[in-house]
């Protein structure tokens, strides 16, 4: 690498710096909307028109605000975990692409080192409960330690179920090999667990655990405020955003669907960039407006049923897929198979917790009993 | 072999505050939780901090001042409150209460009822994670309040029933508000059901935990929905019945398991009796004064008199004691939340913290009533 490919990189990554911060701004002010409207609000209105300003402002009086730091803290650790927790989740976008060669560094190993990257942010998280010297903070960093750890074995298991698919760990690769078939649809069992760990992964509702501000009042972020906190909001939408644009490169096909438009204006001029771009960020936002959406839907599940639900549930299911996958690509079974499999444990998973919740525990218990008749009896 | 994990490891309890400042604590509760990693082994309730001294301060006031007292207690059901301490000046006095009246106030009541209900829906929602709920109630919530500002002036803190009566009747429109009010309350309360009820992360966060049992429930002393989430079928509307309650048909619902969903379930039923009983008193309502004649400043006759209502969260009790002056000699008031409150450590053997905030939600404590 000789000084000019280091220059363009680091040029690029202040590019997508200020890109995502700009993206996390429009994230914040559509999940306030979208959340607002789902609960018969209008949401933010009164900055900027229909409250589009409302995420700037919110950023310019967290940056003015006093950085308080509580007397007991262990000021480098405190100090050091949002930066621990930022870097590893904004080098995640190193390789992520936007398009087809929209990237700043595309990478053989891409994959692995999303994945990679992206547990990292553990070590910040649990500084900070831990810097913080705060009792609902060092238990919502050992809840996210534990948390994030279970949660991320089954996204490495299905992340390598896709990279066996794509015979690639490279993103772009992995997107182009989804030409005729997204592995949405070829292994729906695959997408639908990648998209609850991904979301447990990031601490979202129903897993906002290690945060729950009824529970922990905020967990490790309890004693943070001012520019420090907006350091650990910033990752926490950027995670987010990270899951949504995997989810749609790695299962809803990338930016493979505009390609007949694409072809229209030409393969190589920049409005086929442009097309490719807004493909990407139209998947990606809707899934992010899918998280929103159960956000404003489901109450939090508990530690233990997290914990049970991770090692009992989705880990044996994504061996299971890597299982299936195995076997597919093995004897070089026809499409439908793998589709047909998928959708049978998918299907046996949906009846089973569907039965559950029809039998007796879950059934209602109240009964009514006229006060006449109560009347009668005294 | 032994299998006990923390075999060799020195390992400590965690005493953490819970409160007086804690979102989830429903005031300025304050709980100590002793904490082994994430199960509370032991749990110490601290009140008090809401404590204004409302009893003592009724003996320095006259009786029609103390209704105002009475309001800020239980400060989401602020009719019923009312209704109470009425209720037992009324019985002091020998006073017969215009039935115009009895039915206005048991309108009232069951109105705030369903407010008060609506509010522990929201909030319940809030203790287990969901965070809208609250919203779906509140827009019904605004309804009821915006009729209690037609009738009385004022959205909470009414001073609206007095001792043999009423301030005043209910204005011209009320009987077309409440035409158009209480088919928009029925269907927001069963949206509110749908929306939360039977969701599957709900049941798992509430199904089985803290059950306690009738017999248990009634040695600790609980009434209102935490009691009948148990099973007892104990109503005071019913068992004693006050006012007019005894002309309407109505049902209990009563739990069988006594968890918190049961808890949760029980209220919410409640509030379709409610309208149920709403309905009918406002088809039988005769017409006719609101106040008997009696004179201005009320002074019962020497005595000492018990009086219990079913408020929202429980039986309220209202023991009275006159000394023939215009002022009480004594108020005493036997607390509904207070007294479900009692059973808090019970309930919460083996809970996680996270089913702290929810075991504690579900008793639906006032703290305005608690420490009074």
């Amino acid at each position: 690498m000789n000084w000019l490919d280091l220059g363009l990189v680091v040029v690029g990554l202040g590019l997508l710096l200020g890109a995502l911060s700009a993206v996390v701004l429009s994230l914040v002010w559509l999940e306030r909307k979208f959340l607002g409207r789902l609960q018969m609000r209008l949401g933010p209105m009164v900055v900027g028109p229909y409250g589009t300003l409302q995420s700037v402002a919110d950023g310019v009086k967290l940056i003015l605000k006093e950085d308080i730091r509580p007397d007991w803290a262990d000021i480098r650790v405190f100090w050091v975990a949002p930066v621990l927790v930022f870097v590893p989740i904004f080098m995640v976008w190193l390789t992520i692409p936007f398009g087809p060669g929209l990237v700043v560094q595309s990478l053989d190993l891409g994959l692995f080192y999303v994945t990679a990257f992206l547990v990292t942010s553990i070590v910040g998280l649990v500084m900070a409960g831990w810097g913080s010297a705060n009792k609902y903070a060092v238990l919502g960093g050992l809840r996210a330690a534990g948390q994030l750890i279970s949660y991320e074995i089954p996204v490495i298991m299905v992340v390598a179920a896709v990279a066996m698919l794509a015979q690639s760990l490279n993103l772009e690769v992995i997107v182009a090999k989804q030409g005729a078939l997204p592995y949405a649809i070829l292994m729906p069992l695959g997408f639908f667990l990648f998209f609850v760990s991904g979301l447990a992964e990031v601490g979202r509702t129903p897993f906002d655990i290690y945060e729950a501000d009824s529970e922990v009042v905020g967990g490790p972020f309890v004693e943070y405020s001012g520019p420090h906190w907006a350091v650990f909001f910033l990752a926490e939408y950027i995670n987010t955003f990270a899951v949504s644009i995997l989810t749609a490169l790695l299962f809803l096909g990338g930016w493979n669907w505009s390609l007949t438009l694409r072809d229209l204006v030409g393969l190589d001029s920049l409005w086929a960039q442009a097309i490719a771009l807004a493909e990407v960020l139209i998947k990606t936002y809707a899934i992010f407006l899918v998280i929103v959406w159960i956000r404003g839907t489901f109450p939090r599940i508990r530690i233990d049923q997290l914990m049970a639900l991770g090692w009992k549930g989705l880990v044996p299911l994504s061996f299971l897929v890597v299982l299936l996958n195995g076997f597919y690509l093995f004897y070089r079974l026809p499409e439908w198979s793998l589709v047909a499999a998928n959708l049978a444990v998918l299907g046996g998973l949906f009846a089973y917790l569907y039965r559950r919740a029809q039998t007796a525990p879950s059934a209602p218990t109240i009964q009514r009993f006229p006060a006449r008749e109560l009347r009668r009896v005294r | 072999m032994t299998t006990d994990p923390n075999e060799g490891a020195n390992t400590l309890e965690m005493m953490i505050n819970m409160g007086p400042q804690h979102p989830s604590t429903h005031g300025v509760f304050r709980m100590v939780l002793h904490l082994d990693g994430e199960r509370v082994v032991r749990v110490e309730p601290h009140i008090g901090y809401l404590h204004r001294g409302s009893e003592k301060l009724s003996e320095g006031e006259s009786y029609a001042q103390v209704i105002t007292l009475f309001d800020r207690l239980d400060y989401v059901s602020n009719f019923n409150n009312e209704l109470v301490f009425c209720m037992a000046a009324e019985k002091l006095m020998s006073i017969d209460v215009p039935e115009r009246a009895q039915y206005i106030r048991v309108i009232l009541c069951e109105l705030n009822r369903i407010a008060s209900h609506l509010l522990y829906y929201g909030t319940y929602g809030l203790d287990t994670g969901a965070i809208t709920p609250i919203l779906y109630s509140f827009r019904e919530r605004e309804r009821i309040q915006n009729l209690f500002e037609a009738v009385s002036g004022a959205r909470m803190m009414h001073n609206f029933i007095r001792i043999g009566g009423l301030k005043q009747d209910v204005p011209e429109d009320f009987r077309e508000r409440m035409d158009r009010l209480l088919p928009q309350l029925r269907q927001g309360i069963d949206e509110c059901d749908r929306l939360l009820s039977h969701s599957e992360i709900f049941l798992a966060r509430t199904r089985g935990i803290a059950r306690i049992s009738a017999e248990d429930a009634i040695r600790w002393g609980m009434t209102g929905p935490a009691l009948r989430a148990s099973g007892v079928l104990e109503d005071v509307r019913v068992t004693e019945p006050y006012q007019v309650y005894d002309r309407f048909d109505f049902d209990i619902p009563a739990g069988t398991m006594g968890d918190c969903w049961d808890r949760y379930y029980v209220p919410l039923e409640e509030m379709r009796q409610s309208l149920r009983i709403i309905q009918q008193a406002m088809e039988q309502m005769p017409d006719g004064p609101v106040m008997t004649t009696m004179r201005r400043i009320a002074r019962p006759p020497k005595g000492e008199v018990y009086v219990q209502a079913e408020n929202p969260r429980g039986a309220i009790g209202v023991y009275l004691v006159s000394d023939g002056s215009e002022k009480p000699y004594r108020v005493k008031v036997r607390p509904p939340s207070f007294c479900n409150l009692q059973a808090l450590p019970y309930l919460m053997r083996d809970a996680y913290v996270a089913d702290a905030v929810v075991i504690l939600g579900s008793l639906d404590i006032i703290l305005g009533e608690v420490d009074r």
